[in-house]
């Protein structure tokens, strides 16, 4: 048996290392370490609650936005007050734009290059790869790179700016659109969906949504998703990876009428009601110090000894005890679309095309609130300050369920806890010994004789779209 | 010029933020000014082993570095280890790898107010004990030192900002290329005039509301911020208003105040972030350059004098009093 330690890990938010038992050509075992710690939690303890809206979007530049959403939920709950509803559909725009760049961002920046790797020179379709993939120079990237900062404009309108906006709060949002600015993000989501239909799908996107079988998905041939998915049936990248097939979502997108994705747990091939009182971390493996916690009476005392027997600063959260998958397949699946359910389980063709998925409806989502937006209506309500009490912001980051929850107490924050999506991907085992997501699904990987860095080890981790800066926090 | 990015103790924000350059995009920005990665980690191939060997070919003097590009704050904990962000695959901290690289460098780049100063990494106490790479806080020093110098002569270049404009790191990348920044242009705390010399304030559309003190005093109406609500755009550095954000953004366009975010030390203010600090009901931290009883007299009597117009707008959440229109003189 060999042991790899693979790292610095690239093309992932953040900083990750992944330490690989490797026998007989394959993946015995796996540790995932997050190795940076820089302890927001610790920093909003004793300070104005609402301070929280500047500093916890600052624990990422990639989901900020989504860093946002659930401090102003949580502080909205822990005040007991409901934001204007045209605010909250703003803040649910804004946050959907957020999610669909980091899906664009996660399929063109961070996943597809592998396969513009030398290993793969002589398959048929590397040459393709190669002019759509290649790092700064592929025209897929360059493509995706201008799509992306011209959708952010809606950002600049609404937000004022991307990453860490303020413009979030739990009455609402700070800026009230006018009839000219809903007219200019129409247009903006007009010319983005020019985009996903010429060079990302390469047809309407009510056609990549009407997928229902995985094999219909398989015949996909257009745009750059059909590349992908040659490939994927070429490398069989449906059965690398696989999940456990136990998926969290907290819902996406809360509106009048619902939200636009449906919250629950999908476990033995059924949805199962979620129970959020049923979430504890698990410390048992991580550089921190306490006992297993519900987030309300968690804390965040990092072990400054770096204990043996541990190895990451993330914590390993647990629902009813069991680890959970979360992600842009998780809130498809929960949320019953066909396609998405036939993937369940699935591995990493089922986690890129649930964010393809995604990514499809989440366009005719955006374009569905930008109509419902009525500028003469109030975008956000006066909201007293909030002396004591305490609330869950629950929202659905690009990469999966995110979770903020706030304590107050003689008006200041009392506590302080977030589980972020990679925060249950990434975890690390248990008490139990049970190993987080990725950790499971690292398991049997083949690694060739001489593979330092092995490329299989990196679709799958590449294929959860981790954000490890989210991750510890 | 080539050009090697480290993410030290930081959000990432300010790669995400630089991967919105428009006009052109930024591959298209880097290729033009001769910039070539050797590697980046948001963007380049290589991964693991590949990256290990390059950053030990740098080391050993084998590949020159012209550019080092730093990205978040330098975690120093915990006690002095750095042991809180280990560079991962190499057994060695941040920390580490930036002191022996930094020296190798031609140029070195603080990209965002954490890597320059610490930043919102060190906020609340500072639980991993960071700083930035040549000041801790406003206190000359950081992990390099003072008396720091690249290879080629200048101090780290530190373009901060919470997160940094797309332009003002790729403007910065490329006078370094063409040889066109020198230890002029940069202020006293090593940011780039071109956007440094800038104040938020200026530019920023409330400036009717600031001329008259007609103050909003909630977030979500449009009044000028300053009064109540902690915007410090009067006194903070950056051309966020005149060279907008995302299109046409910024951070009072988008009804919240301006926090600074350019300077050290703006991630703990000593009071709420959006609330303006007052005795005697009189705001603390008034312009800076401007003679406190002359601001206090202009004031009142600026308040004084506001149009009704302008005294409306200020507490609704959108212009519901349009300007008075004048009938045209002439033609009679």
């Amino acid at each position: 048996m060999s042991r790899l330690v693979v790292g610095p890990f690239n093309r992932v938010e953040g900083d990750l290392e992944v330490h690989l038992d490797v026998e007989n050509g394959r993946v015995r075992s796996a540790e995932v370490s997050s190795p940076l710690y820089r302890g927001f939690e610790a920093m909003l303890i004793g300070r104005d609650p609402m301070d929280a809206l500047t500093i916890a979007p600052r624990i990422c530049g990639i989901c900020s936005i989504s860093q946002s959403a659930a401090a102003a939920q949580a502080l909205a709950a822990a005040g007991g007050v409901q934001p204007a509803p045209q605010g909250a559909l703003i803040a649910a725009l804004i946050q959907a734009v957020e999610n669909v760049c980091d899906h664009l961002t996660h399929f063109n920046l961070f996943f597809m290059p592998d396969f513009t790797r030398p290993c793969y020179a002589g398959r048929g379709w590397h040459r393709r790869a190669l002019d759509r993939f290649t790092p700064a120079e592929g025209g897929a990237q360059r493509a995706a790179l201008r799509a992306r900062a011209e959708l952010m404009h809606i950002l600049g309108l609404l937000a004022g700016k991307w990453p860490h906006t303020l413009a979030i709060q739990p009455g609402g949002v700070t800026r009230a659109p006018d009839e000219r600015d809903r007219t200019r993000i129409r247009a903006t989501l007009r010319a983005f969906r020019d985009y996903l239909e010429t060079t990302l799908f390469g047809a309407p996107v009510e056609e990549f949504i009407a997928l229902a079988t995985p094999a219909d998905l398989m015949r996909w041939s257009r745009g750059d998703a059909g590349l992908f998915l040659e490939i994927a049936a070429d490398l069989d990248l449906d059965t690398l990876g696989r999940g456990a097939g136990r998926y969290l979502s907290f819902g996406a997108y809360p509106l009048d009428g619902g939200p636009v994705f449906a919250p629950g747990l999908w476990q033995d091939g059924g949805l199962a009601p979620l129970d959020t009182a049923a979430i504890a971390e698990d410390l048992s493996h991580s550089w921190m110090l306490g006992p297993t916690a519900h987030p309300f009476a968690g804390d965040t005392r990092p072990d400054e000894a770096m204990r043996e027997g541990a190895y990451s600063w993330c914590k390993a959260p647990r629902l009813n005890g069991q680890p959970a998958e979360v992600g842009a397949l998780a809130r498809q699946v929960i949320d019953g679309h066909p396609l998405a359910v036939a993937l369940a389980g699935g591995g990493v063709l089922a986690r890129v095309a649930g964010r393809l998925l995604e990514l499809a409806r989440t366009q005719i989502a955006l374009e569905r609130m930008a109509g419902a937006i009525r500028p003469a209506e109030r975008f956000m309500i006066r909201t007293p300050p909030v002396r004591e009490g305490q609330g869950a912001g629950l929202v659905a980051a690009a990469r999966g369920a995110l979770g903020h929850w706030v304590r107050i107490e003689g008006d200041v924050i009392a506590s302080y806890q977030i589980i972020a999506p990679t925060t249950w991907n990434f975890s690390p085992r248990d008490a139990a010994g049970v190993p987080g997501p990725l950790e499971a699904a690292l398991v049997g990987t083949p690694v060739a004789e001489g593979e330092e860095t092995p490329i299989a080890v990196q679709h799958i981790v590449r294929s959860f779209d981790p954000c490890m800066v989210c991750t510890v926090h | 010029m080539n050009l090697l990015w480290l993410q030290a103790a930081g959000c990432g924000g300010c790669t995400m933020s630089l991967l919105c350059a428009e006009a052109p995009d930024l591959f298209s920005l880097m290729e033009g000014a001769g910039i070539e990665l050797l590697w980046h980690p948001s963007i380049s191939l290589e991964t693991g082993g590949e990256v290990r060997a390059l950053l030990d070919r740098i080391e050993s003097g084998a590949q020159t570095l012209d550019i080092l590009c730093i990205e978040g704050a330098i975690a120093r904990g915990p006690r002095g280890t750095g042991r809180f962000q280990m560079l991962a695959g190499t057994g060695r901290s941040m920390l580490d790898w930036v002191r022996s690289l930094a020296p190798r460098a031609g140029h070195v780049v603080a990209v965002g107010t954490c890597a320059a100063y610490g930043g919102m990494t060190a906020a609340g106490g500072n639980p991993s004990d960071a700083v930035g790479l040549q000041y801790d806080g406003a206190l000359p020093g950081g992990i390099l030192g003072e008396g720091f110098r690249a290879r080629l002569g200048l101090p780290v270049v530190n373009v901060a900002g919470c997160p940094t404009h797309p332009d003002w790191v790729s403007e910065t990348l490329m006078m370094l290329a063409a040889g066109d920044f020198g230890p002029e242009a940069m202020d006293a705390l090593g940011r780039p005039l071109f956007y440094a010399r800038n104040l938020v304030h200026h530019g920023c559309p409330k400036n009717e509301f600031y001329e008259y003190k007609a103050s909003a005093e909630a977030l979500s109406e449009i009044g000028c911020m300053m009064e109540h609500l902690g915007c410090i755009g009067t006194q903070a550095v950056g051309d966020c208003n005149i060279r907008p954000w995302n299109g046409t953004g910024s951070c009072t366009r988008g009804g919240y105040p301006c926090i600074n975010c350019t300077a050290p030390e703006f991630e703990d203010p000593g009071h709420a972030f959006t609330a303006t600090p007052k005795i005697a009901g009189i705001p603390v931290g008034l312009p800076t350059d401007m003679p406190k009883a002359w601001f206090m007299a202009l004031a009142s009597l600026s308040k004084a004098a506001t149009p009704a117009r302008i005294a409306k707008n200020a507490h609704a959440d959108r212009i519901v009093a349009p300007p008075t229109l004048r009938p045209p003189r002439g033609r009679a």
